[in-house]
């Protein structure tokens, strides 16, 4: 049945994208791609990854032969409802501004005894394979946290000079493209071919951004994290690779989600 | 319920409050200082080289540290400003036979292709200029973005005088000779397309046979 679904949707884009004059093409995709997700929306396939990373929350691994359901997101030792919307934040354990991916890292590494190689390895699956662990977690906690209002903190001096770093490296243009986030993502209504690009320094664009990623990518079959969604932005900015749990990385997540503050989380989301 | 109602006001607060986060933290941004020096270290700390890309991306030339200001709401000093058009202008290299024009159907290629000078791409891979993912071009692509202006019946709007010919050449070698702080990379002066290939987008452009400018051709 799920399947019959997309084949409709896939149906239905490839009418939409047959020779078409422009501005009616543009708002029949974008109603195609709305109506797309609505066909899915009682069935992202994120859900089955998030079953996979309760299963992995809840299991005993690693050299210390731990599960991770005495790991602190920031709302006290195994409290994983509402944690991601007020990630990443300030935590005193570690003395740093966490985002989900490294706080996960960090409960890995202190809690189950991995090395921080060893679960940051290859943090995302390639095309075609299944999830990978950090994944699979990233989607089950991100997906405990639907429907509650994003509360990125700034009351810790760290937390808000994450804040000025992020908004800096937000508008930092270099490369041989001398792009930055900014040459993209930081006037109204621009679009990229047929694709929209959020104004992620207004808090309505940002909102509806920030509250839908991480996301299912159908187009790659696979939930990609937030880390992911930076690094691949970067890749088309022409930089070198963002490393994984980066402080820049961080800082630019603490920037979009404070300007994203007050909108409702629905992550995983389904993207194109 | 009666607990629910006394808090209703109180809660109305918060969402307001919160509401006006965004503009709040953009102010206390602009309060706490960030170090250049750090930041750039901080930078060089978080990516790696990859492939063609390497850690010098990182570093900023001159235009690119103050076009980095400017977009985030500081100050483009005017002697600043003139300085990087006239570098810019003066990076500009004509071509060298005098020719500006090559064949269009080239310069489609190379307006369709986004490929080039990214981690996953290697010393071979051949550039494009990707010109449809920002400018409207030819009727038949209705897949282009907006984030630059139409381009659409450019040649037929414009003519091919010795003026437009040359300005058209000086704009896709480096914007900012006319527009510091453009958002338009910097296809000739960054080398990303090789003088011919620049040649061929002049041509979709100006070539009264191209489908910029005459709808019944295919592009």
């Amino acid at each position: 049945m799920k399947e019959m679904r997309m084949a409709a949707a896939c149906m239905v884009f490839a009418a939409l994208l047959s020779g078409q004059p422009a501005a009616a093409a543009e708002s029949d995709t974008a109603q195609g791609i709305a109506q797309y997700r609505e066909m899915l929306s009682d069935g992202n396939p994120a859900e089955l990854i998030e079953m996979t990373g309760e299963d992995l929350w809840k299991e005993k691994r690693g050299p210390k032969n731990a599960s991770l359901e005495q790991c602190d997101l920031g709302q006290g030792p195994g409290t994983v409802k509402g944690a991601y919307a007020h990630m990443p934040r300030y935590f005193k354990d570690a003395d740093k501004v966490m985002d989900l991916e490294t706080r996960l890292v960090y409960c890995m590494v202190n809690l189950q005894g991995f090395t921080a190689e060893e679960v940051t390895k290859k943090p995302f699956s390639g095309a075609g394979q299944y999830s990978t662990d950090m994944e699979s977690l990233v989607a089950y906690v991100v997906a405990q946290s639907r429907g509650m209002t994003i509360a990125v903190p700034q009351g810790h001096a760290k937390e808000r000079e994450a804040y000025a770093r992020g908004h800096e490296i937000f508008y930092y243009r270099g490369g041989p493209y001398d792009f930055s986030c900014a040459s993209c993502h930081s006037r109204d209504n621009q679009r990229i071919r047929l694709q929209d690009l959020p104004n992620l320094t207004k808090a309505e664009p940002a909102r509806a951004a920030f509250s839908t990623w991480p996301a299912y990518r159908v187009s790659q079959g696979a939930v990609r994290s937030m880390q992911w969604r930076l690094n691949d932005c970067f890749r088309q900015q022409r930089m070198p690779e963002l490393k994984y749990g980066s402080q820049a990385s961080i800082d630019l997540t603490v920037y979009l989600g404070v300007n994203a503050n007050g909108g409702a989380m629905s992550a995983p989301a389904l993207k194109r | 319920m009666l607990r629910m109602n006394a808090l209703a006001p109180a809660l109305a607060g918060l969402v307001l409050a919160v509401a006006a986060a965004p503009a709040a933290a953009q102010q206390a941004a602009k309060d706490v200082k960030v170090d250049y020096d750090a930041l750039v270290a901080e930078l060089k700390g978080s990516f790696s080289e990859k492939g063609i890309a390497k850690l010098d991306r990182i570093d900023q030339s001159e235009m690119q540290k103050a076009c980095s200001k400017a977009d985030a709401g500081g100050e483009l000093p005017t002697d600043v400003a003139s300085r990087i058009t006239k570098e810019a202008m003066a990076s500009i290299k004509q071509p060298a036979d005098g020719n500006y024009l090559g064949d269009w159907k080239a310069g489609e290629k190379v307006a369709q292709n986004g490929r080039g000078l990214q981690f996953s791409d290697t010393a071979k891979t051949v550039n494009g200029g990707n010109c449809y993912a920002c400018h409207q071009m030819t009727k038949a692509e209705i897949s282009f973005g907006n984030i630059g202006p139409s381009l659409y019946q450019y040649g037929k709007l414009r003519g091919d005088t010795k003026e437009i010919v040359e300005y058209t050449w000086n704009k896709i070698y480096n914007s900012h000779a006319y527009m510091p702080c453009s958002n338009m990379p910097r296809f000739g002066s960054a080398g990303i397309l090789t003088e011919q290939q620049l040649k061929d987008v002049m041509a979709l452009l100006l070539d009264p046979k191209s489908p910029v400018n005459d709808d019944s051709v295919k592009p």
